[in-house]
């Protein structure tokens, strides 16, 4: 081959090996691949039992992060040309427990997305019924939450996060961010629903702003500002507790 | 141990979430298992673009809606099954929205449409230029309010399972312990997805491997239109990737070398001026149907009026009119995807563009309740053949079926396992027994095996892309033949490398090429068999549609060697087979 590209790839396939390791392979350089062709050409042509995790390979679908030297990257949008040194390191998506290989656990992650509630609530009576259509909603309504509806669950924000790396029962920015979607739908009832797991001691407020999260997000869903606002409406919330005293009664 | 549901729904894209959901509404107390090889977010449902057809203003018709499909479907479609795809697709785009989908809306705040190839109205509803991301994750979120639907995410379902006479499960390996489980359940649905893995270059996502179909056809199950595929007009040179039909919908042009709109010398109209506030014209030009822009690119070609690229010739996809303030709002992640994969900014260059494999109209043979001729097995979306796309589907037809016909396959099966309780699990578990046998002696502890998966996919791709082109001829076709009963022959020498079970994707990637070739092969004698031209499936040696002896659907069973194909009457109510129109007075 004219010109290659080194790959130090992480392996650890539990039922054979006591410890992680890294192994290098050398794919031929194109100026128009991306690592995931490579990793692609190293199952195909090299070595039939790397295991990892793609789809789509068009950035939608948000399977195939991974660490590339040191940083959480889509692969199928991380262009080899772009690592001038021609030779880099792939690891699986740090903070998570490893699989096998690239492939990292994602259990946590439905766990708690599914505990914040990421759907539309009504309350109960306020249903519209089908036959009357559609819930009108603005343009300016739609843009005040949309940005939030773009996450792919890539889970680039989570490899990226020092709190969740520290201490995994943080709610995190996508499942964070997700809340907030709906939260500030126009169309949507539930906020309170969301706020005993949101408010919590492991949601927003663990969150001590270091922002990597919007950093490392390819959708520029901009997870940081999600959980800085849902701080600001929970302490308005407080605020208004205390200086309006209501009834706590049903 | 088996595991035990009410149902098993196989496929976690638009589909089977759909159908998951629509059991949930239903019976709570039915217990559903969803199946799926990859997290039901990653499922290629993600990944359509322009939007979801419904007629929901007021000078759209449903009269309007039915004729357009069946026209652009050169009457292959069954009409009974459109009329019902078209009565149900409003309330189903109307309950997404209840859930929360965020469709783009009109400054009145009720949902906007937009125009698309072969619609002679505008009733497209879209989310920007991410529809089907937008209603996958809708889909799945909605979803996980349902208590009664038990997710096996990443869980490859390996064989149907027959028993008296009924489907009774199917078996399945937890990829994460590579164990294989027996799921024993009253009905199933299968919602796998199509297979445009089959060919080199498509628009499809690496997991579009036909495992349902393949399934189904090995259960004896036939695959129906197998011959129909469908090309899309713009896809990006290289990687296959999408550019949505959206951007001509919203007044992209497609021109030549010469920067000529040569889709008029191909029967399609002629060309207003970009300028003109009645561009683009609906049913004409760029707005035509997939096959016959797909047809015309080869046509331009062979006149050398085509653009040479490194990737093979394309032709320009020019939007730079639309304004880049319109880009980014309606067509955003053109932008981004033209962007990062051909270094191309849309608001100041044109886009390279080329036709594309893009979805199989054909599939499993189901009637318009989604049941196959195997009691207690149901399919719905891309995996099955209902058949509401005919011999060529329309843009933004696919979003819709899934959801009105997904609804429909989750009911039926619903009705089914309340109606068939009794399940032989004992029997289930020795044909579990079986399939592990069978998994662990040809894969898993196989000793030998010279084949490498990558060889026999590739020479499986090069044969698919010769022969089952845009353009075919029965040489092709029985080259095809042979070479892929020569690729059956030579898998079973399929080299494995990797005898561990956790997450072994080498084994799942060898049980995928496995379907694929016999996907393949259904295409293949389906297209051999069809000695006429007809849509998508154009036939160098017979160019005339023949409605005398073809105005029937393909029926490919699987036999020991080969293919069998047997035909069925298309489905006619009120609209008699016609010329298709487009460009002029209907």
């Amino acid at each position: 081959m004219s010109e290659s590209f080194e790959l130090e790839i992480f392996r650890y396939c539990p039922e054979q090996d006591t410890e992680p390791f890294f192994k290098s392979y050398e794919v031929p350089f194109r100026e128009d691949w991306v690592v995931l062709d490579a990793i692609n050409y190293i199952k195909d042509e090299i070595d039939g039992t790397l295991s990892y995790r793609w789809s789509c390979r068009m950035g939608v679908c948000g399977s195939c992060g991974m660490m590339v030297n040191g940083e959480p990257k889509l692969t199928c949008s991380a262009f080899l040309k772009d690592y001038p040194s021609r030779k880099i390191r792939v690891e699986p998506l740090q903070g998570f427990p490893v699989e096998r290989d690239l492939i990292f656990e994602m259990d946590d992650f439905m766990n708690k997305l599914t505990e914040v509630k990421p759907y539309l609530l009504r309350k109960e009576g306020e249903e519209k019924p089908l036959e009357e259509g559609e819930y009108l909603q603005s343009p300016a309504e739609l843009a005040h939450y949309k940005q939030y509806t773009l996450c792919i669950n890539c889970m680039l924000c989570y490899a990226a996060c020092p709190i969740y790396a520290l201490d995994s029962s943080f709610v995190g920015p996508a499942a964070i961010a997700l809340a907030q979607r709906y939260n500030l739908d126009s169309r949507d009832q539930g906020r309170n629903q969301r706020q005993e797991v949101i408010a919590s001691h492991e949601g927003i407020w663990e969150c001590t702003f270091v922002g990597e999260c919007s950093v490392v997000c390819p959708k520029d869903v901009d997870p940081a500002a999600a959980i800085q606002r849902a701080k600001v409406s929970s302490t308005l919330d407080w605020f208004k507790e205390m200086m309006i005293p209501r009834s706590k009664g049903k | 141990m088996a595991l035990q549901y009410d149902i098993v729904i196989v496929g976690g894209g638009g589909a089977g979430l759909r159908a998951a959901i629509a059991i949930g509404e239903t019976n709570p107390k039915l217990k559903v298992a969803l199946v799926s090889k990859v997290y039901p977010m990653r499922s290629h449902t993600v990944a359509a673009e322009g939007g979801a057809a419904a007629v929901i203003k007021d000078n759209d018709s449903f009269n309007d809606h039915c004729l357009d499909t069946i026209g652009g479907g050169d009457w292959m479609c069954d009409q009974d099954a459109v009329e019902l795809f078209v009565n149900e697709a409003p309330k189903e785009l109307i309950q997404m929205e209840h859930w929360g989908c965020p469709w783009s809306r009109e400054l009145d705040g009720t949902v906007a449409v937009r125009p698309f190839g072969g619609m002679k109205i505008e009733r497209t509803w879209f989310a920007a230029d991410k529809t089907g991301f937008h209603l996958l994750h809708t889909l799945f979120q909605t979803s996980l309010k349902y208590n009664n639907v038990i997710r096996h995410d990443e869980w490859f379902a390996t064989k149907i399972l027959v028993e008296n006479g009924r489907c009774q499960g199917v078996t399945a390996i937890e990829m994460r312990s590579g164990i294989l489980k027996v799921i024993a359940a009253k009905s199933v649905i299968m919602c796998t997805g199509g297979a445009g893995r089959v060919f080199p270059f498509t628009t499809n996502g690496s997991i579009k491997t036909g495992d349902g179909m393949a399934m189904a056809y090995r259960a004896g199950i036939p695959l129906k239109d197998m011959e129909f595929i469908q090309y899309h007009p713009t896809g990006l040179p290289g990687t296959g990737i999408l550019i949505t039909e959206a951007a001509r919908g919203e007044g992209g042009i497609l021109v030549n070398k010469e920067g000529y709109r040569y889709l008029q010398d191909y029967d399609l109209g002629m060309p207003l001026d970009i300028e003109d506030p009645k561009h683009p014209v609906k049913k004409s030009m760029e707005l035509g149907p997939r096959d016959r822009l797909s047809q015309a690119f080869i046509k331009e070609r062979e006149k050398e009026k085509t653009i040479p690229g490194p990737f093979g010739d394309v032709v320009h996809l020019d939007i730079r009119h639309l304004g880049k303030k319109k880009i980014d709002k309606k067509l955003p992640f053109v932008r981004e995807l033209t962007k990062n994969y051909v270094g191309i900014d849309p608001v100041y260059e044109p886009i390279p563009v080329r036709p594309v494999v893009h979805y199989m109209m054909g599939g499993i043979d189901t009637n318009i309740d989604c049941s196959t001729i195997l009691p207690g097995l149901f399919a719905a979306g891309e995996c099955a053949c209902v058949s509401i796309n005919g011999a060529n589907r329309l843009g933004s037809n696919s979003l819709t079926e899934i959801l009105v016909y997904g609804a429909r396959a989750g009911q039926a099966a619903a009705v089914f396992a309340a109606e068939h309780s009794e399940i032989n699990l004992e029997a289930l578990e020795k044909q579990g027994a079986d399939e592990y046998k069978r998994i662990t002696r040809d894969f898993l502890q196989k000793d030998g095996g010279s084949e490498r998966i990558a060889t026999l996919r590739k020479e499986m791709h090069q044969v698919m892309e010769q022969s089952v082109d845009i353009f075919r001829s029965e040489s092709g076709l029985k080259e095809a033949c042979n070479k892929i009963e020569e690729l059956k022959d030579r898998f079973s020498s399929i080299l494995i490398e990797d005898k561990s079970l956790n997450f072994n994707t080498e084994l799942t990637s060898a049980l995928e090429l496995e379907n694929m070739i016999d996907v393949a092969e259904s295409i293949i004698f389906s297209a051999l068999s069809r000695r006429e031209s007809r849509g998508s499936h154009q036939r160098t040696d017979f160019v005339n549609r023949d409605d005398e002896n073809f105005l029937r659907h393909s029926l490919a069973y699987r036999t020991e060697a080969e293919s069998r194909i047997e035909y069925q009457d298309v489905v006619i109510t009120k609209w008699p087979p016609a010329e298709r129109i487009y460009g002029k007075e209907e």
